[in-house]
This record gives C-alpha cells, structure tokens and sequence, in this order.
C-alpha cells in the first residue's frame, strides 16, 4: 500500500459536527494509518471546539458560517481537494465509527485501477452491524433499489466510508447531492460511466455525537431519496473531463 | 355528487401540477426538499378528483350536502397555505443565513485590507 501510495496527493475529509471529543482522535489515527495523508476537517457549523480540535492537531480546517448538511459540508471538501490537485480523497466521519486503520480496504480498489470511488460496507463482510427494525428494512429498500438502479450489486448505500479518485473529486466538486448525499452520489456517479466498487469493511460505534437521522425524519429522508433517485432516471447526464470544471 | 365535468377539470390540473413539479425537479430548477409538499398536493387532489365516492363521503362529513367540490377547493386552500408556511420558514432561515454571510464577508475584508 505505501509504495503504491508514494507519490500521490491524497487527503483526508473529515465532515465534523460537534465532534470535539473526537475528532482529534480522528486526525491522529489517519496520521498513524499513513503520515503522507493531507486532513482537511470540514466544521459544519459546529457550536463546541471541534475547529479549534482540529487546527491544534494541524489539520486544514474549512469552517462553514452556518450549517449546510452533510451534502454541503462533503462538497466542501472535494472544491477543496479539486482546487488543490488532490488525486486521491477519502472520506472518514469526525465522529470516529470509521476506522482509519481500514483505509487500506478502500484505497486497495482506487489505486490498482478498478474503481473510480469505493464504498466500504458494514453488510458484505464480518463486522458485526446492529440496527433497528426500522432502520435495517430502510437499508435493504435502498440497497434494493440502489442496486437495480446501478446495475450492480449495492449493499451499504449509506455508508460515509469511501475513497474516490481524481475523476471521482472532479465529479463530486461540480456537483454532489444536498440533504443526505451518500445514496445519490453513488447513483450520480455511476450515470456519470464512473465505475463504483464496495468492500466489507468494520465499523465502530459512534464515539461521540448522535446520528443525523432520528426516527422522525427517516420517512422524510426515505421519501426525499427515493424521488431524487426517481427523477434521476430521468436526466441525461454528460460524462465529465477533468479539465472541464477548472 | 360531484359534477363529471368538475371532476375531470379538476384531476386535469392536479395531474399537470404534478408534471410542472417533475419537470422542475429534472430540470434542477426545483430541489427536491421543497418540491414534495407540491408533490404531495398534487398527489392528494389527483386522488380526490379520481375518487369521486370518497369526495361525496368527506363533504358528508362536514355536511356539505349540496356541492362536494366546494371540500376539494378547501382541501387546496389548505395545502397551498401549508406551502406558504413551509416557504416562510425557508425564507426567514435564508435571511438569518444572508446576515451571517454578509458580517462573515465584512470581517474578512477588513483582515484582507489591513492585514
């Protein structure tokens, strides 16, 4: 993995609400997994220290004004890997489920060439993943649909664990979906001819913060998604050149 | 019941609300977070033009004996004055987001000129 990493621009994206407890913890253990990683937390209007936790600890630290939601503070941080000529992007929660030890697991599928972005899945592998009724029927709808949509066998549409490569940060740069991202993006990009991979990975329980997706708002979230999935069917969609977001 | 006529003009409109939203929502001039409560009442009203029995049975309800459509104008009323609630929400969290933008840009001129 070093040798492969070698001379690559990479960097880690970090969305962070409220994650001070945390995300110091975060940023020292993507250092641990691989020094050469650039961080850049992306503090979605967070009303504790998690900026100050975060620039103390030498990470880049984009500090949105207000809150904009996951989709938002995301795009963030691919303008700011595009603008910076990143050729690799991970994505790992400030909140600490994902563990940057297993980096490699998404990395391995980018950087040998097979897959523009790689999504690791709770669902595929071995790491033991609990979950409400609820909850786990939504999982299975998305997975279901998802996978109709791409054509391709999606367990873990939801997952904030992924790794994207130049043309995979160019793609999310010019456009990346609002409200709760993770689903659409994985749709957009596949309309877009970019080719998507997952892998079983293990996740952690959340070390601090509380998920954004409570109960009440999950049939909102459902039916939101399910649209935007719908009237995407619909688009025609250009496949984009690198150069052509500059 | 419900004049036929009524009810066609009625299922009409609500049908072509419907595909004015869609058309928004594809063209990316409409997000889908504000699209669904149009969606909604064109999902609503498009049933109830359809289903004339279950019109008859509401108005029944709230004793209007004479002309039932009068419940599908009150059912769009209220829904159209949900969306005008909803759209007053989303306007005042624009404005508090504008003023904080508009301070945040001024504090960051001013590091930029005397900085």
């Amino acid at each position: 993995m070093a040798e492969q990493l070698g001379e690559l621009e990479r960097i880690a994206i970090v969305p962070a609400l409220n994650e001070e407890e945390t995300v110091g913890r975060v940023i020292g253990e993507i250092r641990a997994f691989d020094p050469g990683f650039d961080i850049v937390v992306v503090d979605d209007g967070s009303t504790d220290r998690t900026a100050g936790v975060a620039a103390d600890r030498g990470a880049h630290v984009l500090r949105l004004p207000f809150n904009l939601g996951i989709g938002g503070a995301m795009q963030t941080g691919f303008r700011f890997a595009f603008e910076h000529g990143y050729d690799i992007a991970v994505q790992i929660d400030g909140d600490g489920q994902h563990d940057p030890q297993q980096l490699s697991k998404i990395l391995a599928p980018v950087l040998s060439g097979e897959a523009d972005l790689c999504v690791g899945s709770r669902f595929t592998g071995d790491g033991a993943y609990r979950s409400t009724f609820a909850r786990r029927v939504g999982i299975k709808i998305f997975a279901g649909v998802v996978s109709a949509v791409v054509r391709q066998k999606v367990t873990d549409t939801t997952s904030g664990f992924r790794a994207v490569n130049r043309r995979g940060i160019a793609l999310f740069a010019a456009d990346y979906p609002h409200d709760y991202p993770e689903v659409e993006a994985t749709v957009m990009l596949v309309k877009h001819k970019l080719r998507l991979q997952e892998v079983p990975v293990e996740m952690r329980e959340r070390g601090g913060g509380a998920s954004s997706i409570t109960a009440v708002r999950s049939v909102y979230y459902m039916t939101k998604v399910l649209l935007a999935i719908f009237v995407g069917l619909f688009r025609r969609y250009a496949v984009p050149f690198e150069e052509e977001h500059r | 019941m419900t004049p036929l006529p009524v009810s066609i003009a009625a299922a009409v409109a609500s049908f072509l609300l419907l595909v004015v939203v869609f058309e928004l929502i594809r063209s990316r001039r409409l997000r889908e977070r504000y699209a669904l409560l149009w969606l909604l009442t064109g999902v609503v009203l498009l049933a109830l033009s359809l289903w004339r029995g279950g019109l008859n049975t509401i108005a029944g309800w709230f004793g209007v004996e004479t002309y039932p459509p009068a419940i599908l104008g009150a059912i769009g009323a209220l829904f159209i004055l949900v969306v005008l609630l909803h759209y007053s929400t989303v306007i005042s969290r624009l404005s508090d987001q504008n003023t904080i933008l508009a301070q945040r840009l001024a504090l960051l001129e001013q590091r930029v000129r005397e900085g």
